[in-house]
């Protein structure tokens, strides 16, 4: 260890926002292998739908199945609308869950936390660093399922304009305008349970368990949304809306569950957030 | 001294863990300039001490004054010149050291991205791990691990530096290699507050230090005024010990008698008297002297008196 002093002074500009740590977020979340794997199964969705079907002879199209299934051997871009659905329920919340619930009780694993603390962070800095994080990947995680599904459609079926359910037909470049509003839909749809994780998260310095609490949570929520004898709690529920987005594939497009759904989910992360940020300013870092 | 004479200043600092008292009132006071041990078997609570002055736990009751600020209240303004190693390194293990370290120059708004990849270089070059900074941190060995910790602490300029057990799993190259680091960048101006169980230790780097015991702070000062607290001892053999406890008792000592073995020891408990003079006394009066032997108050024994002794970690 040579003795020469570090020379070069940081400057105390101040008054920065802090991008770099977002930044840093980013680079360290796609930088986990992990977080690549989660990628990949999600693009196989799709993918194997495409295979299946293609492969399989059966055309009788019996209704069964995934919504847009049978319109998939027609037209090669249902492959997203029909891997997002399948996804929706289960494979979408689930590595939410992972990346929303790894946030802080990630890092209080690692013990990086109290170096990030120590740096300093600011502890509200990094709680809303580490929401935007987990917000990018619900967007990179929905449009895995939409790219890839547009792109092994177009490989394996034919692939012309789309007829729309209002029953008016969109060309290919209207269509993926529709698949990129679907992919937003899909991503604020997220939020709302990404805020739950990043709450669950900031009470655990476990990962697992908070990972597995988040994703339990959208399960629990989903039954309770099936229960007709539950009506009025649904509206309430952040996973009320998740399949509401068929309004998006009219023409004209009819927004109001688009706005239904971001204002629940906006009351989520407003609560969510503010109980994460009660726990975490004043929860002592002991790991 | 104001306190502005200080870089860490604590009043009545407690922190307790439902019932227990893990620190129990501290009045720690740590000169600028010092290189400042902070001693204590495991479980003192050396490392809940440090993590309230880093703002990571809340105290109890008390008050912390860091630099010029104090904690919690000024964090963000005073943190930016505390470098820290707490209780061990911890790292991304999927990262190399250098990203490892990027990411957490990056935690603190202040520091500058255009200087980063200088200063980062610059920190493992210091420690020692410039050869290894591209590895990713995972295969890194347990010193080499401490000395990401440690370079961490040293990405920008500091002017305190609070060091928890900085040589644990470090080999005695490495653990002389951090000794020469922290001496120098004492002698650039920064402070220096290094916990450690090991006293050998810290009486090598420190000119002060304070001993923590069961969550109190049981001495605090220069090495120096610790030592002179403690008190020599002498140990006379003789074949005469009533005659020599005579002679002790007349000194004003209080000397005590170990019949079969023929030795009288006492403490030399009155001040400026010197084992010499106690020989010489000795042999005014014709006592038989077969062994003499002084010993004075090492440190260790005064770290033992004072914190116990035994492998017991004080819970």
């Amino acid at each position: 260890m040579p003795a020469e002093s570090v020379s070069t002074r940081p400057s105390r500009s101040g008054g920065s926002l802090g991008l770099t740590l977002v930044l840093s977020e980013i680079t360290v979340l796609f930088r986990r292998l992990r977080t690549w794997a989660m990628i990949g199964a999600l693009a196989l969705i799709p993918i194997l739908i495409a295979v299946v079907v293609r492969v399989s002879s059966d055309t009788s199209g019996s209704g069964r199945g995934p919504a847009f299934l049978n319109s998939i051997t027609q037209n090669g871009l249902f492959v997203s609308l029909t891997a997002l659905t399948v996804a929706i329920p289960l494979f979408l919340p689930l590595t939410i869950g992972v990346v929303a619930g790894d946030t802080i009780a990630g890092e209080a694993n690692l013990g990086t936390l109290r170096y990030l603390l120590v740096a300093p962070a600011g502890r509200i800095r990094l709680l809303l660093v580490k929401y935007a994080g987990a917000a990018l990947f619900c967007f990179v995680a929905t449009l895995t399922v939409v790219v890839t599904g547009a792109i092994i459609g177009a490989l394996l079926f034919p692939v012309g304009p789309v007829t729309l359910l209002s029953g008016d037909t969109v060309g290919i470049g209207g269509y993926f305008v529709r698949l990129l509003l679907l992919a937003l839909y899909v991503t604020v749809s997220l939020l709302g349970l990404s805020a739950i994780g990043l709450f669950i998260s900031t009470l655990t310095t476990i990962p697992v368990g908070a990972m597995a609490a988040t994703a339990a949570l959208a399960a629990v929520a989903q039954i309770l949304g099936a229960l007709p004898q539950l009506e009025w709690l649904h509206p309430w529920l952040f996973t009320n809306y998740w399949l509401g987005f068929a309004d998006l594939l009219r023409e004209p497009i009819v927004w109001t569950s688009f706005a239904d759904n971001a204002l629940l989910q906006l009351g989520y992360i407003a609560v969510f957030g503010a109980l994460a940020y009660g726990r975490f300013s004043t929860r002592d870092v002991l790991s | 001294m104001s306190t502005t004479d200080f870089a860490i200043r604590t009043r009545g600092l407690t922190k307790v863990f439902g019932r227990q008292a893990a620190v129990g009132g501290i009045d720690l006071a740590v000169p600028r300039g010092t290189v400042f041990g902070f001693l204590g078997p495991n479980g003192s609570g050396k490392t809940t001490t440090i993590r309230m002055l880093l703002g990571l736990a809340t105290a109890t009751s008390g008050e912390i004054d860091l630099l010029d600020g104090e904690m919690p209240r000024d964090a963000r303004a005073v943190l930016p010149r505390v470098g820290a190693l707490v209780e061990g390194p911890a790292i991304y293990p999927f990262l190399s050291g250098r990203a490892n370290l990027r990411r957490f120059d990056a935690a603190d708004r202040h520091t500058s991205p255009s200087t980063r990849t200088a200063r980062v270089d610059a920190a493992l070059e210091r420690v020692g791990l410039g050869h290894a900074a591209n590895k990713r941190a995972h295969a890194y060995s347990l010193g080499m691990k401490q000395r990401l910790g440690i370079a961490n602490a040293l990405l920008a300029p500091r002017d305190l530096l609070i060091l928890d057990e900085p040589t644990n799993g470090l080999d005695p190259q490495g653990t002389r290699e951090v000794r020469h680091l922290i001496r120098s960048l004492s002698d650039d101006g920064t402070t220096i507050f290094v916990s450690s169980h090991l006293l050998a230790e810290v009486e090598q780097m420190c000119s002060m230090i304070a001993v923590m015991s069961a969550g109190r702070l049981v001495a605090q000062g220069t090495l120096d005024e610790l030592r002179d607290e403690g008190t020599a001892r002498v140990r006379i053999t003789t074949p005469d010990p009533l005659e020599a406890r005579r002679v002790l008792l007349g000194l004003g000592l209080a000397p005590e008698v170990h019949g079969r073995d023929d030795v009288v020891t006492a403490q030399l408990s009155v001040p400026g008297l010197l084992p010499e003079t106690v020989n010489t006394a000795l042999v005014r009066a014709e006592v038989r002297v077969r062994g003499f032997e002084a010993s004075g108050a090492s440190l260790e024994d005064r770290f033992v008196a004072l914190t116990g002794e035994g492998f017991d970690v004080a819970g």
